[in-house]
């Protein structure tokens, strides 16, 4: 029950995070979460969509490296130890979170998303899947979000 | 099946090939003596005067001619035929930023265009090819050469020039083009167009290619090999000796063949001019037995490369050049150190890096900074930050172990490097000396 998240290449100079996101709004897609790993020389943008494959193939088409990673889409409740309780999950099942970043979820107040790429996706998704109280999120609902 | 375009004069045994060039060596210091002023002059400096020169074997007694004399003798001063006789001139690119004129008499552009024929032939043209010729037109000398060698093969002959790539993609495929002569970073260019377009190596028609007028390497090589589906032969020419053509490779791929019985090749000690024995290293020269209106002779090319008389294969008998590291006006001192662009471009291929790259040179607080400027590919690319920068390290050391000194790298978006028509801007020195 992953969701593609894509990954993107960036120059690390001033105005190529604008390049993208201009390609990005001139192709009408819509970003879900974003985040930005940097280093001295270069970034990777990382964004979830609501239509992945579409946005991945417009940003080549505009001479952009991009590629897809499956990440893990989790609804918290937004309330104390909401995370810990989830990272208990994750910690049982000796899953190594590589990096993992928030996104508000719109209207929906009481929940808060976050996306986790970690070592072991399939690992990972089953332990997630039998516990209840844990909501994972399909590229359906992120489309619809 | 091997093809020759003069298999008499290319597999003749070398004292046959030695007494062609001793007769014509004669004759040709002769006539620039009686025509061309500046050389006389030179000789006359030297104490050396036709009748000193009896053989190949006299050669070494002749004085050197250099880029400088070109340019002081520019315009018409080594001009070794009324202009009256002379049909055509043709320019170097001026990479260098010295531009050089050279004149032909037909005589000239008939020799030249033989040596063409011969590299087209060795690279396995008949007159049932297609050739491509995608080198500049005009003053540059690869369009015309090629163009006049696929003539005399009786080639199809497509004179497209340089530029529009969709084009030359368009035409390659509708005319079933067989051979492409261009410079290897435009038929890199090709390569990288034609892959973007969705063509495997089984879907385009080309079968051959003939690049040159750069320095490239065998990595590159390998790769516009395996994209385009062809077998990529060198060739090796300079202006100031006719154009492409002087020396070129057969199907063995081991060398370029001198075409010796117009262009006699040495090799100097490039500090003190001394001519060096078969097998060493150092800088070619070459003097032009049968070109009239501009007689080279002892010509310093500036190129370092090695001679070998090795039997080749192939059947030829004429000396083979290695690839040259690169004209020493391309290599560059950094903190002391001699680099090759082809050097970087090794170690960038070697790495999964593609060819396209720049390198910048700079001075800070007196001291040379080189930043190697490469682009990013899908290949290259993965969602780890860790992963990238490891990719990074090891391509830093891959440039410290073969240059010797340490350089920056810096991964560049997709496309951001220009892309050459013609020769490509490798290097950009903001060093203010």
């Amino acid at each position: 029950m992953s969701v593609m998240q894509i990954s993107v290449f960036l120059e690390n100079k001033p105005g190529t995070l604008k390049k993208m996101t201009g390609v990005l709004a001139a192709n009408k897609i819509d970003m879900r979460a974003t985040s930005l790993a940097e280093t001295k020389d270069f970034g990777i943008a990382r964004l979830v969509v609501d239509d992945a494959l579409s946005a991945v193939n417009t940003l080549k088409e505009n001479n952009f490296v991009a590629s897809l990673t499956p990440v893990l889409a989790i609804e918290i409740p937004d309330e104390m130890g909401g995370l810990d309780k989830l990272l208990t999950v994750f910690d049982e099942a000796k899953v190594n979170i590589e990096y993992m970043y928030a996104f508000s979820g719109g209207s929906n107040k009481d929940h808060a998303y976050m996306i986790f790429r970690v070592s072991d996706t399939k690992n990972a998704e089953a332990k997630l899947a039998a516990n209840k109280s844990i909501k994972m999120l399909t590229q359906e609902d992120i489309s619809s979000i | 099946m091997e093809r020759y375009y003069q298999k008499d004069i290319e597999c003749a045994p070398y004292e046959e090939i030695r007494k062609i060039q001793s007769e014509k060596l004669v004759k040709q210091v002769k006539h620039v003596w009686d025509n061309v002023p500046y050389y006389r002059k030179k000789m006359e400096e030297k104490g050396v005067t036709p009748d000193d020169i009896k053989s190949v074997d006299d050669l070494h007694k002749l004085p050197f001619l250099s880029k400088k004399d070109l340019r002081d003798a520019y315009p018409y001063g080594l001009l070794g035929k009324p202009l009256k006789e002379c049909v055509r001139i043709h320019s170097t690119s001026g990479t260098t930023g010295k531009r050089v004129v050279a004149y032909y008499t037909q005589h000239d552009i008939d020799l030249w265009e033989d040596c063409c024929a011969r590299a087209i032939m060795a690279a396995g043209g008949t007159d049932e090819d297609v050739v491509h010729v995608a080198y500049g037109y005009g003053l540059f000398t690869g369009g015309a050469g090629l163009h006049g060698g696929s003539h005399k093969v009786g080639s199809l002959t497509i004179p497209i020039s340089s530029g529009n790539t969709d084009r030359q993609i368009m035409f390659i495929n509708d005319l079933g083009a067989t051979i492409l002569c261009c410079t290897p970073s435009y038929a890199a260019y090709l390569a990288e167009r034609f892959k973007e377009m969705g063509y495997g190596p089984d879907d385009i028609p080309l079968k051959a290619g003939i690049f040159g007028a750069e320095a490239w390497s065998e990595e590159m090589r390998a790769d516009i090999e395996k994209t385009l589906g062809i077998k990529a032969y060198d060739i090796y020419g300079l202006t100031e000796l006719s154009g492409p053509g002087v020396a070129f490779e057969c199907s063995e791929q081991n060398g370029m063949h001198i075409n010796e019985d117009h262009f006699i090749a040495e090799i100097i000690d490039p500090d003190t001019e001394e001519v060096l024995p078969e097998g060493s290293q150092g800088e070619l020269v070459f003097t032009a037995v049968d070109k009239e209106a501009f007689p080279m002779i002892r010509y310093r090319t500036r190129d370092i490369c090695k001679l070998t008389r090795e039997k080749c294969s192939c059947g030829r008998t004429h000396v083979r050049m290695a690839k040259p590291m690169g004209r020493s006006d391309d290599m560059l001192i950094i903190r002391g150190v001699n680099v090759f662009p082809s050097q970087i471009e090794t170690v960038l291929m070697n790495n999964g890096y593609a060819a396209n790259y720049q390198i910048v040179v700079d001075r800070v607080n007196n001291t040379d900074t080189l930043d190697v400027q490469v682009e990013m590919t899908p290949e290259m690319f993965t969602d780890n930050v860790g992963e990238i920068e490891e990719r990074q390290k090891k391509l830093v050391e891959g440039l410290k172990s073969m240059l010797g000194i340490k350089a920056k790298v810096s991964l560049l978006a997709p496309k951001s490097i220009a892309r050459s028509e013609g020769k490509a801007v490798r290097v950009i020195d903001n060093r203010k000396i």
